[in-house]
């Protein structure tokens, strides 16, 4: 059973992901810099696996400000549906400012049971190296920081 | 007349967990209210100021309500109502 993130607590959960979603999440970031991508990793309902990897288009296309286009959403959600899925993962970057969640993304975080990742792109931008890559639960407002643990493969 | 109602895992508390309910009215506006009577709290998430909330997205039959009249937007029996909260966020 997956630990929940008590208020005031941190690193008590941990996101479990493995390398070629790991970086297929840091590549989707370069790629956009200095727009904000995003995208989910599903997985089926209640696994808390971060299986399947979808990147999304930003409709804001925006430096600062990241939305599914609502068509999109629709058809992601409907997908998801219909697979028995759920987003385990609901990832965005900033590419100015640190890897922590804004208090945009705190108020309009709406997926309770999922893992919040943010990376951030403004050490190297579109270029090679490193990028912050961390994780979060938002649950009512409240930010939990969790653990990262990247594996060769999910087991 | 009855039509079904998708509910986000996130408005799940004002259904006891459902995913999908049954709802009635000639438009949305009439919808949520009937939503409203049988779930009540979950309007107030749904409509701010009299309008469909920002980050609020609905569809009726896969059409964002927006481009079809927003709370005016005409139902019918057997119409799938789909409720989504925008995924949205960002640095500012």
């Amino acid at each position: 059973m997956r630990s929940r993130p008590d208020r005031g607590t941190r690193l008590e959960s941990v996101l479990t992901i493995d390398q070629a979603t790991y970086d297929a999440i840091v590549a989707h970031a370069k790629r956009d810099h200095p727009d904000e991508a995003c995208g989910i990793v599903a997985g089926p309902e209640g696994s808390d696996r971060a299986e399947r990897f979808v990147e999304m288009v930003n409709a804001a296309g925006s430096p600062t400000f990241y939305e599914f286009d609502s068509t999109d959403l629709l058809q992601l959600y409907k997908e998801m549906d219909a697979r028995d899925e759920e987003p385990v993962v609901v990832y965005h970057s900033h590419t100015a400012t640190e890897a922590y969640p804004s208090r945009t993304d705190i108020g309009l975080a709406s997926e309770p049971n999922a893992h919040y990742v943010l990376v951030s792109t403004r050490e190297h931008g579109n270029n090679p190296g490193p990028v912050e890559f961390r994780s979060y639960r938002i649950v009512e407002g409240e930010v939990a920081e969790e653990e990262v643990t990247v594996v060769p493969t999910l087991s | 007349m009855a039509i079904e109602v998708k509910i986000p895992t996130i408005l799940r508390t004002y259904t006891g967990g459902e995913k999908a309910v049954p709802a009635e009215g000639t438009t949305l506006s009439a919808l949520i209210d009937d939503l409203e009577s049988n779930h009540a709290g979950i309007k107030d998430r749904l409509i701010d100021n009299g309008d469909l909330r920002r980050f609020v997205n609905v569809y009726v039959n896969d059409e964002d309500v927006r481009f079809i009249g927003g709370l005016e937007a005409e139902l019918k029996d057997g119409d799938a109502v789909v409720i989504l909260p925008a995924v949205a966020g960002g640095a500012n």
